[in-house]
C-alpha cells in the first residue's frame, strides 16, 4: 500500500528522518514508535506532503506521490489526524464531515454532490461515521464546543470521511484516560476491519502493543527495529533507545 | 426625504462592497483589493453606457465581469502569500488600479461633446440615469434589488458545500488540505466572486454619482470594505448590512453635528465594538464575551 524507500529529510544539519525504508501492507495496523524527536511526526508530514523529502522516494498504491500537493494525496486516499487536534472549530460537527467528503461521481450528480446538498448515499456514510464515533446527537454543535475526547473522535471520523484507504494517526491517544484509550483501540480495529490500512504513531505503549500487527521503531531519524510487538519488545537496541544505554549495559 | 434616499443609496452600495470583502474574508484572507475592483467596475460600466451606449444592466454586468476576470488573474499569484504580506500586496494592487485610472485618457466625440475618462480630471458625464429619467427613488429600487439578489445568492452559497469549504479553508488551511480541499481553487474562487460583486457595486456607484475620479477609490474605500464584515461578524450576512447602516448611517451621517470630533468617536466606537464583541456584532453563540470572561475569572 505505502512504500517509503531511503526517505530522508534534513533540517539544516539535523537529519530528522534519515534513509528510512518502510513498507505498510494493505489491511494491517502498523505502529511507528520512538523516543521524542526520533522523526515520527516528520515521517507523517513527509507522507502527507507537509514537507518535501530531501532524498528518497514514496509510493502509494504503486504510484509515486513525492511531488503531489497535500490535497492531491488526500484525494488519492491518504488521510491523517493531527497530534494537536486541528478541527474546523467554527463549523458544526456535521459540516466538518461535509467538508471532508470526497466526491467521485461525475456529471449532474457529481456537481450536486460536490457543490450543493450531497447525494443520499454520501449522507448515509456521514451518518454511519457519526454513529461510529458516538457523535450523532451532537451533529449541530460547533466542533470547538465539543469535549476533548469528542474532538479527537471527530477528527478521526473526519479523516475517515475522505474515504481514505490509509489513515495516519498521529498520537491519537494523547491526553486520553484509560477508558477512552480502550474505546480508541476498539475504533482503530473497527476501522481496519472496514478495509482500511492504518499507520499509528503513538507513545502509549499499551495501545501500540495491543493493537498493532507490526511495529517500526525510530531513533534519531533511523529505523532501529521492525517486527511484531513481541519481537520489538525484546530487541536490545529498542530497549537501549527507550531506557538509555547505561541501564541496558547494567542489565 | 432626498437626504434619506441619498443615504439609502450609499448604504446599498457599501453593503455590496462589504459583501464582496465578506467572500474573501471567509477563506481567511484579508484583502485590501476590493477598492481596486470597485474602481474597475465603475470605469468599465461608465464607459460602456457613455461611449458605447450599452443598456445599463448589460454595462453593470460587464463591469462586474471585467472586475471578476482581473480578480481571477491577480488571485493566483497573490493568494500564494498570506497574512500581512497579502495586505501589502493587495494595497499595492488597489493603488496600481487607482493610478492607472489617474493616467487613463480615452475621450470619444459624441453628439453631446467629448465623453470618457479624462485622466486626473476624472470621468464625468455618466448621465445614463438622468437622461433616461430615473428618479432617485427608482435608482434606490435598482440598488436594493441588486443588494437583495447578492445577499440571497451568498446566503444560499454559504449553506451549500462551497460555503462550507470556504469556511474550512478560513478555519485551518493545513487541515483543509489534509481532507482534500484544493486551497488555490477555494481562495481564487472566493477572490473572483468578491471581485465581481465589488465591480457590480462600482458600476452602480459610477451611474448614480455621474462623475468619478481616481480620488474616490483610495485606500480608505478598501478599508471600509473589510471593516463592514469584520465589524458585523463573518457568521452572518445580516451582520455586514448592519455594520454598513451603523457606520454610514449612524457614525458618518447621524453624528455629523459633532463636526470633526466625529472621526475620533468613530475610532473609539470601533475599538469598543471589538472589545465587547471580538467576533463581530452578530455572531453565534450570541453572548457578551467580556461578561463571559469576567464570570469565568470570578469562579
Amino acid at each position: 500500500m505505502l512504500e517509503l524507500s531511503k526517505l530522508s529529510r534534513h533540517f539544516g544539519g539535523v537529519k530528522a528522518v534519515d534513509e528510512l525504508d518502510l513498507v505498510v501492507n494493505k489491511g494491517e495496523i502498523m505502529g511507528l514508535i520512538g523516543p521524542n524527536g526520533s522523526g515520527k511526526s516528520t515521517t507523517v508530514n513527509l507522507i502527507t506532503g507537509v514537507y518535501r523529502p530531501s532524498a528518497g522516494t514514496m509510493h502509494f498504491k504503486g504510484s509515486d506521490i513525492s511531488q503531489l500537493d497535500l490535497h492531491q494525496r488526500s484525494q488519492l486516499g491518504i488521510a491523517r489526524t493531527f497530534q494537536n487536534i486541528r478541527l474546523f472549530g467554527n463549523l458544526t460537527v456535521w459540516q466538518n464531515l461535509w467538508a471532508a467528503r470526497v466526491v467521485r461521481e461525475t456529471g449532474w450528480k457529481g456537481f450536486r454532490e460536490r457543490w450543493l446538498s450531497g447525494a443520499a448515499a454520501a449522507r448515509e456514510h456521514s451518518e454511519e461515521l457519526l454513529e461510529f464515533a458516538d457523535l450523532a446527537h451532537k451533529r449541530d454543535m460547533l466542533a470547538s464546543q465539543l469535549a476533548f475526547g469528542e474532538q479527537r473522535r471527530l477528527e478521526l471520523i473526519r479523516a475517515a470521511a475522505t474515504d481514505a484507504e490509509l489513515l495516519l494517526l498521529d498520537e491519537p491517544a494523547a491526553g486520553m484516560n484509560a477508558e477512552e484509550i480502550h474505546d480508541l483501540e476498539a475504533r482503530i480495529r473497527s476501522l481496519r476491519d472496514q478495509g482500511r490500512t492504518i499507520l499509528l504513531i503513538e507513545h502509549h505503549m499499551e495501545l501500540v502493543m495491543g493493537v498493532c500487527d507490526r511495529i517500526t521503531v525510530l531513533n534519531f531519524g533511523r529505523k532501529i527495529a521492525e517486527g511484531t510487538p513481541l519481537q520489538v519488545q525484546q530487541d536490545a537496541q529498542v530497549r537501549a533507545a527507550y531506557l538509555g544505554a547505561d541501564e541496558t549495559a547494567a542489565v | 426625504m432626498d437626504f434619506y434616499l441619498g443615504l439609502a443609496q450609499i448604504i446599498g452600495i457599501h453593503t455590496l462592497l462589504g459583501l464582496s470583502a465578506w467572500c474573501v474574508l471567509h477563506t481567511g484572507q484579508v484583502s485590501l483589493a476590493q477598492g481596486g475592483f470597485f474602481a474597475i467596475g465603475a470605469y468599465v460600466a461608465g464607459m460602456m453606457t457613455t461611449i458605447w451606449h450599452w443598456p445599463l444592466l448589460l454595462a453593470l454586468a460587464m463591469g462586474a465581469m471585467v472586475a471578476c476576470a482581473v480578480a481571477f488573474v491577480v488571485g493566483f499569484p497573490s493568494l500564494r502569500i498570506k497574512g500581512l504580506m497579502l495586505v501589502v500586496a493587495t494595497t499595492a494592487f488597489s493603488e496600481i488600479i487607482r493610478l492607472f485610472f489617474f493616467n487613463l485618457k480615452y475621450r470619444v466625440e459624441t453628439e453631446g461633446g467629448a465623453v470618457g475618462p479624462d485622466g486626473s480630471l476624472g470621468f464625468g458625464g455618466i448621465r445614463y440615469l438622468p437622461t433616461h429619467g430615473w428618479s432617485t427613488f427608482e435608482v434606490n429600487v435598482l440598488i436594493w434589488a441588486l443588494v437583495a439578489v447578492v445577499l440571497l445568492s451568498l446566503w444560499a452559497l454559504d449553506r451549500s458545500r462551497v460555503g462550507t469549504l470556504w469556511r474550512a479553508v478560513g478555519e485551518d488551511e493545513l487541515a483543509a488540505q489534509s481532507v482534500g480541499i484544493n486551497l488555490t481553487t477555494a481562495k481564487v474562487s472566493a477572490f473572483a466572486l468578491g471581485g465581481a460583486i465589488a465591480g457590480l457595486a462600482g458600476g452602480v456607484y459610477a451611474h448614480y454619482a455621474t462623475h468619478i475620479e481616481h480620488g474616490n477609490f483610495g485606500i480608505l474605500l478598501s478599508t471600509f470594505a473589510i471593516a463592514y464584515p469584520i465589524l458585523g461578524g463573518l457568521s452572518s450576512l445580516a451582520g455586514t448590512l448592519l455594520a454598513v447602516v451603523f457606520i454610514q448611517g449612524f457614525l458618518l451621517e447621524g453624528l455629523r453635528f459633532m463636526g470633526d470630533w466625529r472621526s475620533l468617536l468613530f475610532g473609539v466606537l470601533i475599538v469598543v465594538v471589538m472589545l465587547v464583541r471580538p467576533n463581530g456584532l452578530l455572531t453565534r453563540p450570541f453572548k457578551l464575551s467580556i461578561l463571559h470572561k469576567g464570570r469565568a475569572g470570578a469562579e
